[in-house]
């Protein structure tokens, strides 16, 4: 079986504990305003058989000790599904700690779930039509999602992105900190703040890119906003 | 013996054998380091002077010369920084950073020094080195032939240790702190009065250094004395083991001035000292760590005569004080004491600073804390670096020192014949040009046909450079055996070697630079088509590369086993040589900051980098063509064999962002230690670590006065940033930074 690969950064410390392989996929459904992969976005022909991806990230099994492992992140990962669950299961073999980064909005990918360790979930946004108008998509898909992953009880990792005039703030952190506190095995919540470091992407693709005009997030009104959330 | 009291006896109480001393006696720590103290008042004042003078000496380029005397153990009055706050007595001159004129190794370059900073040697002594005394530089020359000058003249081989000191030997300089030179003379008279069994060349050489030695270490006594101590005894308690041991490496920096004066490994040898103190309540913490604040600040006072042209290839005034800190013991016990945690606290203590070369012997036993603190002071620091004792206890044992950046030897029973580097970039445009230099022109190797054909051909091409490499490893080894003859003959160190084992094993340490343009230029041949734009006498002197190729430095097996097979080709090559003294071929992938001048020495090669544009550091890959991450960048490294090929080191620089390594502190300390292990337990030999970003040196570059002591490490040793010429600037910026944002 084959999977569309774009990248792989072999030093990746922050999608998951410790040292991780982090596997970029192609192809998404949902088109955020500050996506800052957006040549992830659309699927493209498979690159990578299950063999050939397992291989790849087993060579970096030194440097996981006993906390690192692979991320798989994107794009979407869950529109691959069924090719993360061959490479999960040869993974699993050498019982290689596996998170799934994701926006919860895939397909056929219960049986997969069965092999994640930890999921990090990207909330966008707590309202059907915040959602939509955010991401472009319903936000049922990843409630479904969100509720799956409750109902097996697998580590989660919440994250949040915070654009200045769309959710940045005290009200919708603490919106968020009531929706968190409905949730169990929530082992983490990162608040991020949105920068546009991704503009020469848009640029060197040919697209515009959505939030021309919003300044980039103030990592430390951020980090005053992520308190609020252990208060 | 009162001075050994409370000691574990065993063999070393009866002959000279430090390691045993320190198997028997030292104490390992595998806690934190909660315990560390702040300097002392009387640290504060010594270090605040020599800050003003270096501070002085920085503006001025050299702060003095001494031009009246000659180089040597006891030829200079004693010197002080601070005389009633100095716990560590001892300079080089009779003032502190104050330089020696040291001619034997070449009087040329000591008069290209002087002239660079506007001095003049005194009268009587230029007239003894110009009419009576024959230095090892004319030696060489006397014997070089026409091949080797020419090789030496296009920059296929350079820096040999011809006209300077080839340095890279390390005293045992514990020696002196654990038996007192009383003890070392009478054990060097015993060997002397050996019955000889046949007087030939080998052996009256060996006598007549014998006895070179037996009169150095009287010199070192008597140089001793000239500061009040006698060290004729043992030392007698901690602050008499760390000046003792000083004052045999202060004989060795002001006899020699050799490119590397390395320390050993000496921090848990002290450490034993500084326990016994400590039991007895002689000392307390503060003092422990007074006394090593001061030994560094003496270590980082050292300095060597240099031309500006010595400077460009190795910027900084490096002296390559390399001290090994840590370690495993056969045993599998580590060597991690307090002294380990309180060396690398000058750092802290002192500040960051290039010197002494601070270099982590990494095991994945070693201590976690252990671990956890250098990652720490690698992350504020950017001045360690780390090598593999799981690849050298192997084949050095476990009381082995680092000289100069990467090179292992056994402490007092190895010395190494240094040499530089071959060029093995240029050495393959040879082989499409027919031996003739891309850039002077000259025909320099003999046999070769320049190649004509439109498309480089890969079987064509490796056939033709394999053949080159083995005229070049003729060539080097010979340049190598004429020059250590000379240096035994002319610059001999005698100071050094008598804190050797008088029958020592020597290890000739060849070189490689360019190794990751070779490797990639053999890619570029191999998996795209390279076609060379050739001038009118048919020499290419650009390349045109259409398609892709695998890149070193992406972890691809294709393109990584062409660097393993390269070296193994270029090192069965020396091996096909005798060597001098019997010596044994070993080599090391290493360029310190030469691979600027290499870069800019060689034309256009066939992997696209253009001429006069630098070369990697070391063996890393080629800036910002390791594009899979900085794990797979450190992968293709790792699979370069130490063992079997390059026992003389191979180095690797890392930088990365700090963002990257972690979201907080502990992430960050976690992250590194596990990067360390899992890059040193596939077998790689070394790897400098610098947490930082590129925009912080893009700003030091444009507003040095902001950033005084920004210390980084680039290859084999650390430099202050701002000591680097604006070419290597640019290049560490041109660096892969590895870390996503």
């Amino acid at each position: 079986m084959q999977g569309s690969i774009n990248s792989i950064e072999t030093l990746g410390l922050l999608d998951g504990p410790g040292i991780r392989v982090v596997v970029f996929l192609n192809g998404c459904q949902l088109r955020c305003l500050y996506c800052h992969n957006p040549e992830m976005l659309n699927m493209k022909k498979n690159n990578m058989s299950v063999s050939e991806l397992v291989s790849k990230i087993k060579r970096y099994q030194p440097y996981f000790k006993n906390n690192g492992g692979v991320t798989f992140s994107g794009g979407e990962p869950l529109l691959q599904s069924k090719f993360l669950l061959e490479v999960c299961k040869e993974l699993k073999k050498d019982h290689i700690h596996i998170a799934l980064d994701t926006a919860g909005v895939g397909y056929d990918y219960d049986e997969l779930l069965d092999y994640i360790d930890l999921v990090i979930f990207d909330i966008k946004a707590l309202e059907q039509d915040k959602y939509q108008q955010l991401v472009k998509h319903d936000i049922k898909d990843s409630l479904v999602f969100l509720d799956k992953c409750q109902k097996r009880n697998i580590p989660m990792w919440l994250r949040q992105v915070i654009v200045p005039g769309i959710n940045d703030t005290e009200e919708y952190i603490l919106e968020l900190k009531e929706f968190i506190r409905k949730l169990k095995n929530i082992e983490k919540v990162e608040l991020l703040p949105y920068h546009n470091m991704a503009i020469s992407k848009y640029r060197k693709l040919g697209i515009p890119y959505p939030l021309e005009n919003t300044p980039q997030m103030d990592k430390e009104r951020c980090k005053e906003l992520e308190q609020l959330l252990v208060k | 013996m009162t001075e050994w009291k409370n000691f574990k006896e065993g063999k070393w109480c009866s002959e000279v054998d430090v390691r045993d001393f320190i198997m028997h006696n030292y104490k390992e720590y595998t806690g934190d380091d909660s315990f560390l103290t702040k300097t002392t008042e009387k640290t504060n004042r010594v270090w605040a002077k020599c800050l003003d003078l270096l501070k002085e000496e920085l503006k001025k380029g050299v702060l003095d010369i001494d031009v009246d005397h000659i180089s040597g153990i006891d030829n200079y009055e004693p010197g002080y920084i601070d005389k009633d706050n100095e716990v560590i007595v001892g300079l080089q001159t009779d003032a502190p950073l104050k330089r020696i004129v040291n001619p034997y190794g070449g009087i040329r370059m000591v008069y290209a020094s002087l002239k660079a900073y506007g001095y003049e040697l005194n009268k009587d002594i230029d007239s003894k080195f110009n009419e009576y005394r024959k230095t090892h530089n004319q030696g060489v020359f006397d014997v070089y032939t026409d091949q080797i000058r020419k090789a030496r003249h296009v920059g296929l081989i350079t820096g040999l240790p011809d006209a300077y000191g080839r340095g890279r030997i390390i005293g045992d300089y514990r020696r002196v702190a654990l038996y007192g030179i009383d003890f070392l003379m009478a054990e060097k008279k015993k060997e002397w009065d050996q019955p000889v069994a046949c007087m030939d060349e080998d052996t009256i050489r060996l006598r007549e250094e014998m006895s070179e030695q037996y009169r150095a270490l009287e010199k070192i006594k008597k140089m001793a004395l000239r500061y009040g101590y006698d060290i004729s005894k043992p030392a007698k308690d901690a602050r008499e083991a760390v000046q003792w041991l000083y004052f045999g490496y202060l004989a060795a920096i002001k006899e020699n001035n050799g490119a590397a004066m390395s320390l050993g490994r000496t921090s848990t040898f002290l450490d034993i000292y500084i326990e016994r103190d400590l039991e007895e309540g002689k000392i307390t913490e503060q003092e422990a760590q007074e006394l090593i604040d001061q030994f560094v600040i003496k270590l980082r006072m050292a300095r060597h005569l240099r031309t500006p042209e010595y400077d460009e290839l190795f910027s900084g005034d490096p002296t390559w004080v390399t001290e090994a800190i840590g370690g495993m013991t056969e045993d599998g016990k580590s060597l991690v004491t307090k002294n380990s945690f309180r060396f690398l606290h000058t750092l802290t203590n002192l500040d960051s600073a290039p010197e002494p070369n601070m270099t982590v012997l990494w095991s994945q036993n070693l201590p976690e804390n252990f671990k956890k603190y250098c990652a720490k002071m690698s992350i504020a620091t950017d001045s360690i670096q780390y090598e593999n004792d799981d690849v050298m206890r192997p084949l050095y044992g476990d009381d082995y020192a680092i000289a100069c950046c990467v090179s292992a030897m056994r402490v007092g029973r190895d010395m190494q014949f240094f040499g530089a580097r071959c060029n093995l970039a240029k050495a393959l445009l040879y082989a499409i040009n027919g031996g003739i230099d891309e850039i002077k022109g000259d025909h320099v190797i003999d046999g070769f046909d320049i190649m004509k054909d439109e498309i480089l051909d890969y079987d064509k091409v490796k056939n033709s450079y394999y053949q080159m490499l083995e005229k070049v490893a003729s060539i080097y080894v010979d340049a190598m055996n004429i020059i250590h003859y000379m240096h035994d003959k002319y610059a001999y160190e005698a100071s050094q070697l008598a804190l050797h084992d008088t029958h020592i094993r020597r290890l000739m340490a060849f070189g490689v630079a360019g190794l990751s343009v070779a490797v990639d230029s053999l890619s570029a041949i191999k998996y795209a088509k390279v076609k060379p734009i050739r001038n009118e006498e048919g020499i290419a002197i650009d390349f045109e590369i259409e398609g892709d190729y695998p890149k070193y430095g992406n972890d691809d097996d294709r393109v990584d086993s062409i660097a393993v097979e390269l070296l193994d080709k270029f090192y069965s090559e020396l091996c096909k040589h005798p060597l001098y003294r019997q010596a044994k071929h070993t080599l090391s992938v290493l360029t310190i900051t030469s691979n600027v001048v290499y870069g800019s020495k060689t034309g256009s090669t066939p992997d696209g980098r253009k001429a006069g544009v630098p070369f990697a550091p070391g063996a890393n890959p080629m800036h910002e063509r390791d594009l899979s991450g900085a794990l797979a960048s450190l992968n293709s490294v790792a699979k370069l064999k130490y063992k079997d090929c390059c026992q003389d080191g191979i180095s690797n620089t890392f930088s990365i962002i700090p963002d990257a390594l972690g979201k907080d502190d502990t992430s960050r300390v976690n992250n590194l230690v596990n990067l360390l292990d899992g890059y040193f337990v596939q077998g790689a030999h070394h790897l400098n670590v610098n947490v930082l970003t590129r925009e912080t040196l893009i700003d030091a570059m444009n507003n040095p006065e902001k950033y005084p002591l920004l210390t980084i490490r680039v290859s084999g040793y650390a430099v202050r940033f701002n000591r680097l010429t604006r070419k290597q600037q640019e290049e560490v910026i041109a660096r892969t930074f590895h870390g996503k944002m």
